[in-house]
């Protein structure tokens, strides 16, 4: 990483820990939001939320092993994900899955080269009685067909 | 976004009825914290989360306590697969939801409430922070509410990040704190250290939802609804294969049977009640009741034809608590692995009726010997499938059902 992006990582930490506080209970809040911007939390990043909070390196990286929402690796610019629990697995969700990966040139757990989107399976979204779901990012769609599944995927930046 | 709102057509006899926003506050305030109790503990209100704990008991314990901070938690993970009913009181009925929070922090002492909303429902955060400042434009929350000398009460939304065990109410709290969502031991109770150590109700949406309506009508008028151990309605989240999936709001002591008529799924073969977590009712059993006493959910109805195979419904459940296990304890991290390996077996035809019987065994050890109720419930479905399809998964008639869809 070069120093300048180093630095401004460090002020934008900085801000959010002076935004949501530097108790423990502040962590996941904060790891939230960098996810939510840099689609993972990098190694600098989880030393510099360590050296704020007064907590062990080793901390931090341990709450986001525990999440599946949170990532240490980077990730793509967008983080599809889909449902791949009962429900939307009889409402035939693998039909979905195959067309997406033909369609992408990945495998789910997979980034595209471009780095454009991570294909992920989430259990269960809460939208059991209109699966097959999928979310990306933070926008929910539902009875996905393997073609509307792709023309989603294919408008997204 | 292309979740279906559909407020209108939904009736039911206490949620799905009239409500106006901060209408159970002001009757909260009028009658006073003995006398909300009194009702909570006359209308035998149990936990709509799973467990069935009774409400009354739970704030009675924390309202007791002279601690000098005190908290109310929304459980708002809904994480079991099938639940969805949740999703649709914060999105549909939201001042259900958010008066009953503001009745619990008045009657127990709370001046914070915090709702843990799961992350996969962040989609719903901005509508339901902007539904909070109306309510603090409104003073149904901030400082002197509806003019009360005294209570000051806010509530916050925090985040979940993708994991199911943190609907536990001790990992709940656990990552609320900021760590890994690992369950506690237990006792002690959240009542008495949960949030920060200090006494902590944590109470699921729907029981929350459900508490101004019985302060405005009446503990013994919601008493009328449902059976004498589980009383009032309840809602239950359909899905699977029925024409009219959804959720409904029905009594407490609704048979299997009506409900399937009632949602379009008399052809089902199996109806799984409670989730991954729950067990797996055929169709010998229709007539069994939906109460905490017989047939228990948290709201999950998932409803199975006759062409499903019954093996990968239940590879699909175990799949589900291999990935979900927290890891802490040897029963549920070993335990769930073996199970899946079993119908892995099955699957290749390769087993011996005596390795099932003790794959059997392990599911009724894991039951008494895991730490939280994921590692203790796992097995239920494993156990209740493998019993009541046996002729099917085994195939005892030759072409069974196993090569279906
Ligand atoms: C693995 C597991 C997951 C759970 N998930 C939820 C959940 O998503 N929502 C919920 O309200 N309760 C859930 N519970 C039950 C809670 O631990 C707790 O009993 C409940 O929130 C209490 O609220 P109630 O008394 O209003 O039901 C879960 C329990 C376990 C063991
Ligand atoms: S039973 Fe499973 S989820 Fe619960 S504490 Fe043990 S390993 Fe974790
Ligand atoms: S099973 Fe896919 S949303 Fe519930």
């Amino acid at each position: 990483m070069l120093l300048l992006e180093k630095n401004s990582l460090t002020e934008e930490i900085e801000e959010l820990v002076n935004l949501m506080g530097h108790e423990r209970s502040s962590l996941l809040p904060i790891l939230q939001a960098l996810q939510r911007k840099h689609k993972y939390i990098s190694d600098f990043a989880q030393q510099e939320i360590a050296r704020l909070l007064d907590i062990h390196p080793v901390e931090v990286y341990s709450v986001i092993s525990f999440y599946a929402f949170l990532h240490s690796e980077p990730h793509g610019r967008n983080i599809v994900r889909l449902c791949q629990t009962i429900t939307c697995d009889m409402a035939g969700k693998d039909a979905v899955a195959k067309a997406i990966e033909r369609e992408l040139g990945i495998t789910f757990g997979q980034t595209t080269k471009d780095k454009r989107i991570t294909l992920e399976y989430a259990n269960c979204l809460g939208m059991c009685d209109q699966g097959p779901a999928m979310i990306v990012n933070d926008r929910v769609y539902t009875h996905l067909t393997p073609e509307k599944a792709v023309n989603i995927l294919n408008e997204i930046k | 976004m292309d979740i279906s709102i559909n407020k209108s057509p939904r009736q039911g006899a206490v949620l799905f009825s009239p409500y106006l926003r901060g209408e159970g506050i002001q009757k909260a305030l009028e009658i006073g914290r003995e006398n909300i109790l009194f009702e909570i503990r006359e209308s035998k209100l149990k936990g709509r989360g799973g467990a069935g704990f009774p409400t009354a008991t739970k704030w009675m314990l924390v309202a007791a306590s002279v601690a000098k901070e005190k908290f109310i938690v929304c459980n708002a993970d809904e994480g079991e697969p099938g639940t969805f009913k949740d999703r649709v009181l914060l999105l549909e009925y939201p001042e259900l939801v958010f008066d009953g929070i503001v009745i619990a922090g008045y009657t127990i002492g709370a001046k914070e409430g915090i709702i843990y909303l799961r992350g996969e429902y962040e989609y719903m955060l901005q509508s339901l922070e902007d539904y909070l400042s109306k309510m603090r434009e409104d003073n149904l929350l901030g400082n002197s509410i509806l003019g009360q000398e005294g209570f000051d009460f806010d509530i916050s939304i925090r985040l979940g990040s993708g994991a199911y065990v943190c609907g536990e109410e001790t990992a709940l709290i656990e990552s609320l704190e900021g760590n890994r969502g690992e369950a506690r031991n237990r006792p002690p109770y959240p009542v008495n250290t949960g949030y920060m150590n200090r006494p902590t109700v944590v109470n699921n949406v729907e029981t929350l939802a459900s508490v101004p309506h019985i302060l405005l009508k009446g503990g013994e008028w919601f008493k009328k609804y449902g059976t004498d151990k589980s009383t009032g309605s309840k809602l239950f989240s359909v899905s699977g294969d029925c024409t009219r999936p959804g959720v409904y709001e029905l009594p407490w002591g609704t048979k299997i049977s009506e409900l399937l008529e009632i949602v379009g799924g008399e052809n089902a073969k199996a109806v799984q009640v409670g989730g991954a977590s729950g067990s797996c009712i055929p169709r010998s059993q229709f007539d069994r009741t939906l109460a905490y006493e017989d047939a228990a959910t948290g709201g999950s109805i998932i409803i199975f034809d006759k062409n499903r195979s019954m093996l990968k419904v239940l590879k699909n459940f175990m799949e589900f608590f291999v990935e979900e296990s927290c890891g802490q304890c040897t029963p549920c991290r070993i335990g769930n692995v073996k199970l899946l390996e079993g119908i892995k077996d099955i699957e290749r035809r390769n087993y011996t009726f005596s390795y099932i019987n003790k794959l059997k065994d392990l599911g009724r050890t894991m039951q008494v010997a895991s730490k939280c109720g994921l590692g203790q419930s796992s097995p239920n479905a494993f156990i209740s499938i493998l019993e009541n399809f046996k002729e099917e998964i085994f195939n005892y008639n030759g072409f069974g059902g196993t090569n279906g869809k």
